[in-house]
């Protein structure tokens, strides 16, 4: 009985630890194989700790090559899809234009569509303008699926929004150009940030896209892929387990200089 | 730069209207605000009297009409050209800028560098100086209402547009804020308009008060002014409460209309009359419920000559501190009221009672009849002050 009230009064917390452990074992197990020191080409079995991978990450041919065009690709994309999806936000916010209702919904349709699908359709689009299949086509199939991600978070911040601030700079001297600068971009900023770092995630871990447009080219994914089929390298895991720590120091990070400053202030 | 040719900063608004689609916002409009007053624009919601406000800040662009500061047309000018600054309704302070950097934005924008003392100083004026690295999140309602203001004060405006200033702060903290904004404008002499839905904060304020109505200022004059002479029944159910009691004319001799109402006579001032008068015609005559006076019905001969009188039955009565509301029924008019200073009590005032009101014919007016009697009358009036 006493078991059966204990069970009740901690039933959410024991949720949330099960599925914090769903999420993150994947992880952990990455983690924990890139110290292994496997004996044939698979890296699937545990067999003795090792930092040999750790200290050679470049070590199988041709990986930092992808990872370092993966990265190159990731940031322009970023890039592209940030400045495009901004004005996009901005413009279906503020605007009442004739179209704003069509390009509204069409703007989710990437989101919706089966990567596949979209994959296969540019690819044809691409092959019939005779373009050349490399890093042009994959920046630019980027730019267009990060694109929908972009707009919808800097849009839910534009409009919640008070359009006063903006009269009230006016009102105190700014003209456009500075009401833009000193107000609504400081202001859209967290949405604009979370814009560009969905579509900089989203662009790096791409495959299905990057694989039908990507020609010859192979980016860190790909090579990933590739390599699974002949033996996965332990340096894989080295890689993924870093970005993975880069990440999770980046949020620790941003949360001590935001709890330092809101104690500061108070 | 701005203050080249300038002699007298007047606001001149002529003819200006504002249409939205089929929508008139404001009718041809014409008014001056004389330099260095306290002037209030007073309507309910939607009466058109913000619109007015945003066009002489530049935020709206009248239909037509021009908008003048001084001698100067600035009917085109964009809001960030002209010598006018504004505190918005819910104060519209920069989130991301702390309290100091709010008020400097102003400054900063004109390229002055050394703003550290005047920001400094315009704290100490709206008792903020400590709070001047707090983000505007961080302050009470009352406070940020400060910052609105110190941010807007600072530019040295020529005139200062308040819209709804007090709207979001409880009725405590509002009437500190009248008396604190009353003290700042007397203090830095600049011309402020101020708009409200509130008659009370209105009058307590201004110099000059505003009545609008439907797009039109129905009437304009001093507090007490608008109080004593209402020209119109809205006027006179807005600015607090009038009786008005439906009467005939019945003679009319010289400075005197005498009216007939449910079998009793009235005197009305023929200078206190703003509607025509025809012998047999209909007026409204008006009296506030503080000029009456009640006496028993028992005691009726002592009710002194020369006063205008009504007869009349208590139907409620209610008690609030330094006065008691009646409400009378009287053959003339039903659901009259009367407000009795609570000086000596007479016990016998109570419901069922019969009375006779009377009071000082001087205090009577006269008011068009044709006009809708309950207009202006205060409703469940939805508050636009706490819109955001």
């Amino acid at each position: 009985m006493a078991f059966v009230n204990w069970l009740k009064r901690n039933l959410v917390v024991i949720a949330g630890l099960l599925t914090l452990g769903y999420l993150l074992l994947p992880n952990v197990v990455v983690m924990v194989f890139s110290f292994n020191k496997p004996k044939g080409r698979f890296n699937y079995q545990w067999q003795e700790f090792s930092t040999d991978a750790w200290k050679d990450p470049c070590g199988v041919a041709d990986m930092c090559g992808s990872l370092a065009l993966s990265l190159q690709i990731a940031v322009w994309a970023m890039i592209g899809a940030t400045l495009l999806g901004t004005m996009i936000a901005f413009a279906l916010v503020r605007y009442r234009f004739r179209a704003r209702g069509v390009v509204n919904s069409l703007i989710f349709l990437p989101m919706a569509m089966p990567e596949v699908v979209m994959a296969a359709s540019l690819l044809t689009l691409f092959l019939n303008m005779g373009a050349q299949l490399g890093f042009w086509t994959i920046l630019i199939a980027h730019i267009m699926f990060c694109l929908s991600f972009v707009v919808v978070a800097v849009k839910a911040r534009v409009m919640s929004m008070d359009p006063r601030l903006e009269q009230a700079a006016q009102d105190l001297y700014a003209g456009p150009f500075q009401t833009f600068l000193r107000v609504t971009l400081p202001i859209a900023a967290p949405g604009i940030a979370a814009g560009a770092l969905l579509a900089f995630a989203l662009s790096f871990d791409d495959f299905i896209i990057t694989n039908f447009n990507s020609g010859s080219t192979v980016t860190f994914p790909m090579f990933v892929w590739g390599a699974a089929q002949r033996g996965t390298p332990v340096q894989i895991n080295v890689i993924g387990t870093a970005m993975s720590v880069i990440a999770v120091l980046c949020v620790v990070i941003a949360m001590v200089i935001s709890n330092r400053r809101t104690r500061q202030k108070a | 730069m701005r203050t080249t040719h300038d002699h007298g900063g007047d606001v001149r608004l002529t003819r200006i209207s504002k249409t939205y689609g089929g929508f008139t916002a404001v009718h041809p409009l014409d008014l001056t605000v004389p330099q260095g007053t306290f002037f209030a624009l007073l309507g309910a919601s939607g009466c058109g009297k913000t619109t007015t406000l945003r066009m002489i800040a530049g935020l709206e662009e009248p239909t037509q009409g021009t908008v003048h500061l001084g001698d100067q047309d600035v009917t085109h000018l964009p809001p960030y050209k002209r010598p006018v600054n504004t505190v918005f309704q819910s104060y519209a302070l920069f989130p991301h800028l702390d309290i100091f950097e709010n008020v400097a934005f102003g400054l900063r924008r004109r390229g002055i560098k050394n703003v550290r003392k005047q920001v400094e100083e315009m704290l100490d004026l709206v008792q903020l100086g400590e709070h001047a690295r707090k983000k505007p999140h961080q302050l009470s309602g009352g406070q940020q209402q400060r910052v609105a203001v110190a941010r807007a004060l600072i530019n040295h405006p020529k005139v200062l547009l308040l819209d709804e200033p007090l709207g979001a702060l409880d009725l405590k903290l509002r009437r500190q804020m009248q008396l604190e904004l009353k003290r700042i404008q007397t203090e830095v002499g600049i011309t402020f308009i101020h708009v409200t839905h509130d008659q009370e904060e209105a009058m307590t304020m201004a110099d000059t008060v505003a009545v609008m109505n439907a797009g039109r200022v129905e009437q304009l004059g001093s507090p007490t002014d608008l109080y004593e002479n209402p020209k119109s029944t809205f006027v006179a159910n807005f600015l607090g409460t009038s009786n008005l009691i439906e009467a005939e004319v019945d003679t009319r001799s010289g400075d005197e209309i005498v009216l007939k109402a449910g079998g009793c006579k009235l005197s009305l001032p023929r200078a206190r009359c703003s509607a025509p008068v025809t012998a047999g015609g209909k007026v409204l005559a008006g009296i506030r419920p503080e000029k009456i006076s009640l006496t028993h019905a028992d005691d009726a001969g002592r009710v002194p000559e020369g006063r205008n009188r009504l007869t009349g039955t208590i139907t409620a009565s209610s008690f609030i501190g330094v006065s008691t509301q009646y409400m009378i029924d009287s053959p003339a008019c039903p659901g009259l009221e009367v407000y009795v200073q609570n000086l000596d009590r007479d016990a016998r005032l109570v419901p069922g009672a019969e009375v006779v009101l009377h009071w000082d014919p001087a205090h009577t007016f006269g008011l068009d009849a044709a006009q809708d009697i309950d207009a202006g009358v205060e409703g469940v009036e939805p508050d636009e002050g706490v819109a955001a």
